[in-house]
């Protein structure tokens, strides 16, 4: 069971927005204690999926929340796009493939970064990713 | 409006402009040590006039047509000159809204008998005066947001300076975030360095890089090759544990470009490289 103890939720709709949500991450990491390693993956995960979200899908938003789990505490973030959606979730998880000329490591390299790592979308409406990183996961 | 109504308020122009300056005079907001009397009243005279000037029958259904863009240009320069003497936006909003209550009394004392129509030009008065007002607001904002983007051209500009260590080595700290356009400053500042001193080992530091996330790791997979094109070799260096690990776990290969962990380490290498050797002076030498 995850309880979430604080909300807070950001627009993302330009590159420069992505250094804000990493400092609010980062601040919200200090609070619950993570150590500095967890920290720099969980932030390099969240300007992963920003990116992804800015350049497929046009920039969304992201809710910043602290969950707690019996003892645990941790970060969960959700990102949400209205973008075009990805049609073969499978392929976008495999390491190397992007439609972009990227390196194709953002969302496979993303899951490898965080505990727990859940996408869903639709084409056409949009992407959601949602990830929780634990303070000592 | 009414075709006599705006040649009713031209005729009054004058009567408009004295009101609305007796008005703004008496005003208890009055900022007589930002802006003279004299040329509170020569801006207000030149709003005033441009304002009566431009209405029509036309003008004043459509805040949009060209008829406004006069007005609104000697609004959004008063504006300006008033955000650089200080004014606050809210004292700019008040110099235009007083304007309305000018105008209205004007109107009011016109159409005394003829309350319906003296309703409807009322609330005609009042949207142009509020669209004006947002103009002023609108070109406070758009002053600040100039500011801004020369500030963050400005720092781009500082944040990315080549320095030459040794002769035939440069080293370039990065400081900050490196998206595409930061980038691209630092690729043409290295490699036109690269080319003026002739140097054959550049020194890429990011110590300073909060995150290394996969698009940063192929800027800086990019800006190597393109010096290894020019012939120079790059090294990367100031690579913390905890951004080690994460590039691991990511799954960035950087196995074939020369990374160190501080700028020290790099320098010991590139001296390597070019076969030079730093070492302690004998201490019996004598000088």
């Amino acid at each position: 069971m995850v309880l979430s103890l604080s909300k807070d939720t950001i627009q993302v709709v330009r590159e420069q927005d992505v250094v804000l949500l990493r400092n609010r991450i980062k601040e919200v990491a200090v609070k619950i204690k993570m150590g500095l390693v967890n920290q720099t993956r969980l932030i390099t995960a969240a300007s992963e999926l920003l990116r992804n979200m800015l350049r497929y899908g046009n920039g969304g938003h992201c809710v910043v929340e602290i969950v707690s789990s019996g003892r645990n505490n941790g970060v969960r973030l959700t990102f949400t796009d209205k973008g075009p959606g990805i049609p073969d979730i499978a392929l976008a998880m495999k390491d190397g493939y992007s439609t972009g000329k990227s390196l194709g490591l953002g969302l496979p390299g993303t899951k490898r970064l965080v505990n727990e790592f859940d996408i869903k979308s639709k084409v056409g409406e949009g992407t959601t990713v949602t990830i929780i990183k634990w303070a000592n996961g | 409006m009414l075709p006599n109504t705006y040649k009713l308020l031209q005729k009054k122009k004058k009567a408009i402009l004295e009101l609305w300056m007796k008005n703004q005079l008496a005003d208890e907001g009055l900022r007589e040590d930002l802006i003279s009397n004299d040329e509170l009243r020569s801006q207000s005279e030149e709003l005033v006039s441009a304002l009566i000037g431009n209405l029509s029958s036309d003008s004043i259904d459509d805040f949009n047509s060209d008829q406004w863009s006069p007005v609104i240009e000697i609004l959004g320069g008063i504006a300006i000159t008033r955000a650089r003497q200080g004014f606050t936006p809210r004292e700019t909003g008040n110099f235009v809204f007083s304007l309305k209550e000018a105008l209205i009394e004007v109107l009011q004392q016109e159409l005394q008998g003829d309350l319906q129509s003296l309703f409807a030009e009322s609330l005609k008065v009042n949207r142009i005066i509020d669209n004006l007002t947002v103009v002023t607001f609108e070109t406070f904002i758009k002053g600040r947001e100039e500011v801004i983007l020369r500030q963050t051209d400005e720092i781009t500009e500082i944040s990315t300076p080549v320095i030459r260590v040794w002769d035939g080595i440069l080293a370039l700290p990065i400081i900050g975030t490196l998206d595409s356009a930061r980038t691209q400053v630092v690729m043409e500042n290295l490699l036109q360095e690269i080319v003026e001193t002739g140097s054959s080992i550049a020194i890429l530091d990011i110590s300073g890089v909060p995150a290394v996330d996969s698009l940063v790791a192929q800027h800086l997979i990019k800006t190597v090759s393109a010096t290894r094109l020019m012939g120079a070799e790059c090294i990367i260096s100031g690579i913390r544990p905890e951004i080690a690990q994460t590039v691991v776990h990511l799954g960035i290969d950087l196995s074939n470009i020369i990374t160190k962990s501080s700028l020290a380490s790099a320098l010991a290498y590139a001296f390597k490289a070019m076969r030079l050797e730093v070492r302690k002076i004998n201490a019996v030498q004598k000088f």
